[in-house]
């Protein structure tokens, strides 16, 4: 331990922990390139974009294809079905959590795109999940369409045969 | 070809071959980190006339607190495009940071190519908050004393000590801002009369308004070469003939606040009166500091000062003291100058100090 | 080109759960104290100071090196502080090595550290963002399904990740710095444990540690003046590297990142490696959670792609018997002040090649790799060290 022990009269002890409550506000900025897949979200719709160099399709944005660094220029209307990649099943509770353990989050590739994203998986039994299933979003009532991801309540399975591995081999 | 000023530390001679910054504005409300950074850096690339390919080592400078979120560089990188994988590094410091440590890179003689930048947008947050807990957590930061009130004591201290006066204050802020109607790029550009600047309020006595730096969004960049390639991209690198940094304690009491030893033995160190000085760019964001850097970097007081406008004119943190390094080099780049100064700081109160002596041949 | 650099002194901290007997400050001295011993210097033989840690929001404190500025003697001198994510313990130390090799230098104090139980880092690290998609699974949540992923390309048996997670343990017993002590570790105990992101037990996950690093990095010059003043032999720097990629990208292999690959291939290349598993004594690499020793043997080239199950299967990365013991130290998985973690791997690389590892010696061990990396697993740093001054 340290070298030194340190000796106090108060009774109650050397103080061995200061707690300072601190509050930060923020603004954030979603970004030009956001903002189109924010506004997809609003209509129900995942909006796909697509870099001008490589071709490839990203899904949400966060401004750039991130080989090229360059912005993504062409809006690519997506479908709402996809591919599992890989996934894992949440069971551990930590800060902010809002959904029930033990939870299935999976890795989702829209068809159409190039990379996955994350995803919550209900409607299937933890035990059932597993790669290459396939899946399709769900969305909150259009009342409660909002401009974020939030708009998706969830994805479940659609009950058709499984995607071929190699299709799906080199996402995860 | 043109000789290579020597150098005062190092093996290989590096230079400055282009510098590039965003329009630094009080809020980029529509493009993001990345989004505000890409430009900035298509446009260095550009002026130095290669590509991202050409790189061999990337390193740059922000911080989370300005983001609201950790890893915050981590996205910037997406700006670049660092594919195929490429030897990067971070400082969670000012971008001027960010250069020396690529300055020390390329010392290595494997590459000879990097890239630096700097970004922030402090329009996000609550500044005087954030700052406060960059303070000693246990003694200071409860306190929550602001960057405002910090920088008033040092002005108090620079009066008490006979070294400025308030009127001198104004006359930087007055003089900075008119310079910078001559910089597209900075964002308080005016023309004030010293009468109109001392009516002025007092902020937090004895700074006025005009005595602040403006809150600003913005990034910029800068391309080193290290050697004689420099020679191949441009006609006249700026040289980076001394550079070192210096930090002073934490404990605001325990210094001189008027008086800066770090900026002082960073100068000695890096050169600076070895010759004579075209030009300064020094990093002040607020005008009763900029007199208490130009003693400790023994500038003779007629030196042309800020040029740009310096962080009175745009404050655009973390890349701020880069920038000042970008400007001074970018004056060697024109042909309007031979040899020039700049500072950049971090910190609070004038904590840490860098200074980069530059040269063209 | 470039000057030689020598590890002169290293030293650390007790890591444990909480050590609430230091302040930050203290917490970095007690580490920098013991490596300026180990190297015979006092605080003024110190040119710079290069400080790493993890995201400042874990603490609180913005840029905290100001504030550790007079702690850490660097008043006067030039202080530096790198953030790279997890790797940053690691690039930290590969930073204040060039400061040595690029000639500025002759001696850089180097420090890394964490001290978790006065931060939250599970709310740092998941602290809600607009417009960002919320962070389901958690920090581990992110790897579990890489890991599964690992697991269906390469076919390796299920328990693969436990006997790591026993084998490190198990050689934390012999390193009095560890944090996780459990001298009745075993593969029933882990699996018994609590499944936190299928497929990871708890007991294969990493702790969170108190925690510092600290090492002298010196010259030739002041490498020989060390040993001369000291009697302990220094560890020379044969090869360092740092590589980074994109944390998302089409067609990303996040199992075996080619950030990695290309990062080891250029340290290799340096330090005149072809062959790994032979050339090398021992390593000490990141591995936060059990399955990523497999997924770094084959991503280091100690075994071929899809392969590396087989070494751990084999116990050849075991201390016990194993011809390339990995973590001898214990690991990530027994201690992990994040911050510090990746210098604690080059420290304790280091302490192998110059014999001073103790009871988790490896015998004769001559040449080391040290290895860190962080963020989604796209940033990397590397060294290999040896006992012997390179050419």
């Amino acid at each position: 331990m340290s070298d030194q022990t340190y000796v106090t009269k108060d009774p109650r002890g050397p103080v061995t922990q200061l707690a300072t409550p601190i509050r930060l506000d923020y603004l954030f900025t979603a970004g030009l390139s956001l903002s189109r897949n924010l506004r997809g979200y609003q209509r129900a719709e995942f909006v796909g974009q697509k870099c001008p160099t490589c071709g490839k399709v990203y899904v949400p944005s966060r401004g750039s294809c991130p080989v090229d660094g360059v912005a993504l220029t062409e809006e690519v209307p997506l479908k709402n079905t996809g591919t599992v990649t890989t996934y894992c099943v949440v069971n551990v509770p930590f800060a902010g959590q809002s959904i029930k353990i033990p939870y299935i989050c999976a890795q989702i590739l829209l068809d159409g795109a190039n990379l996955s994203f994350m995803g919550l998986i209900q409607e299937c039994d933890v035990e059932d999940i597993h790669m290459g299933m396939r899946v399709e979003a769900v969305w909150v009532d259009e009342a409660d369409l909002v401009p974020s991801l939030a708009s998706v309540k969830y994805f479940r399975p659609t009950g058709e045969p499984d995607a071929d591995y190699e299709t799906y081999r080199e996402y995860l | 070809m043109s000789q290579i000023p020597a150098a005062k530390q190092g093996h290989r001679p590096v230079a400055v071959v282009a510098f590039a910054l965003s329009h630094v504005v009080r809020a980029e409300t529509n493009a993001n980190e990345v989004e505000m950074l890409m430009p900035v850096v298509h446009e260095v690339f550009a002026k130095a006339g290669i590509t991202k390919d050409d790189v061999g080592f990337i390193c740059s400078g922000s911080t989370d607190y300005l983001i609201g979120g950790p890893f915050s560089f981590v996205t910037a990188l997406d700006a670049i495009g660092v594919w195929p994988p490429k030897s990067e590094s971070h400082v969670e410091m000012d971008g001027a940071w960010a250069l020396y440590e690529a300055f020390v890179r390329l010392q290595e003689g494997d590459i000879d190519i990097a890239l630096v930048y700097g970004f922030g947008k402090s329009s996000l947050g609550d500044l005087d908050k954030i700052f406060a807990l960059q303070l000693d957590p246990y003694t200071m930061a409860p306190l929550n004393p602001d960057l405002v009130s910090l920088a008033a004591l040092q002005a108090r201290a620079v009066i008490d000590q006979g070294i400025a006066s308030e009127e001198d204050f104004a006359a930087v802020a007055a003089r900075s801002r008119k310079s910078a109607l001559s910089n597209e790029f900075a964002q308080v550009r005016r023309d004030d009369s010293l009468e109109d600047l001392m009516a002025e309020p007092y902020a937090v006595s004895p700074l006025r308004r005009h005595c602040l730096p403006p809150i600003s969004d913005g990034a910029s960049a800068i391309i080193l070469v290290a050697g004689d390639r420099a020679f191949d991209l441009v006609e006249r690198p700026a040289w980076i003939t001394g550079i070192d940094h210096r930090i002073e304690t934490h404990a605001i009491g325990a210094r001189n606040l008027a008086v800066s030893t770090s900026t002082a033995k960073a100068a000695e160190m890096a050169g600076v009166g070895e010759g004579p000085v075209d030009l300064a760019e020094v990093h002040a964001p607020f005008a009763s500091q900029e007199v208490i850097l130009t003693t400790a970097l023994g500038l003779p007081s007629d030196t042309v000062i800020n040029p740009s406008g310096g962080a009175l004119a745009a404050n655009a943190l973390m890349s701020g003291g880069l920038t000042r390094i970008g400007e001074a080099a970018q004056a060697i780049l024109d042909g309007r100058a031979k040899r020039v100064v700049a500072h950049a700081t971090s910190g609070p109160v004038l904590q840490q100090n860098l200074v980069c002596v530059l040269e063209g041949a | 080109m470039a000057e030689r650099v020598a590890v002169i002194g290293v030293g650390q901290t007790y890591h444990r759960s909480k050590r609430d007997d230091v302040s930050i400050a203290g917490l970095v001295r007690e580490a920098a104290v013991r490596a300026l011993e180990d190297a015979g210097c006092t605080w003024d033989d110190i040119d710079a100071v290069v400080i790493g840690k993890a995201p400042d929001m874990f603490e609180g404190i913005m840029m905290p090196e100001l504030y550790l500025a007079a702690a850490l003697g660097a008043v006067g001198k030039p202080m530096f502080r790198v953030h790279t994510a997890g790797s940053v313990g690691g690039s930290t130390a590969v930073v204040a090595a060039h400061l040595v090799a690029g000639g500025i230098h002759q001696r850089v104090l180097t420090v890394a550290f964490e001290k978790q139980s006065d931060s939250d880092a599970m709310w740092a690290l998941s602290v809600p963002q607009p417009f960002s998609a919320p962070l389901l699974a958690g920090a581990g949540g992110y790897f579990a399904p890489i890991i599964r992923a690992y697991m269906r390309r390469s076919g390796a048996p299920l328990d693969t990740g436990m006997r790591v997670a026993v084998k490190d343990r198990l050689h934390a017993l012999k390193n009095p710095y560890a944090h996780l002590k459990m001298p009745d570790i075993s593969m029933e105990k882990v699996e018994e444990s609590v499944m936190l992101w299928d497929p990871l037990h708890y007991l294969e996950s990493c702790p969170s540690s108190d925690g510092a690093a600290a090492m002298v990095l010196g010259s030739e010059k002041a490498a020989a003046q060390a040993e001369a003043s000291t009697g302990r032999r220094p560890a020379w720097v044969h090869g360092m590297a740092m590589r980074s990629e994109p944390t998302m990208f089409a067609g990303r292999n996040q199992v075996n990142p080619q950030a990695g690959r290309d990062c080891a291939r250029d340290v290799y290349a340096q330090a005149g490696i072809t062959n790994p598993r032979e050339q090398l004594d021992c390593a000490e690499v990141y591995v936060p959670f059990s399955w990523y020793e497999p997924m770094w043997l084959e991503n280091l080239g100690f075994a071929p792609e899809g392969e590396g199950w087989k070494l751990t299967q084999s116990g050849a990365t075991s201390l016990d018997g194993g011809d390339i013991p990995w973590n001898c130290s214990g690991g990530v998985l027994s201690s992990n002040p994040i911050g510090a973690s990746g210098m604690l791997r080059f420290l304790e690389a280091a302490l192998q090649v110059r014999g001073l590892a103790g009871e988790h010696q490896v015998d004769g061990a001559r040449k080391a790799l040290g290895h860190a990396y962080g963020g989604g697993a796209q940033f990397f740093a590397m060294w290999v060290v040896g006992a012997d001054r390179p050419e």
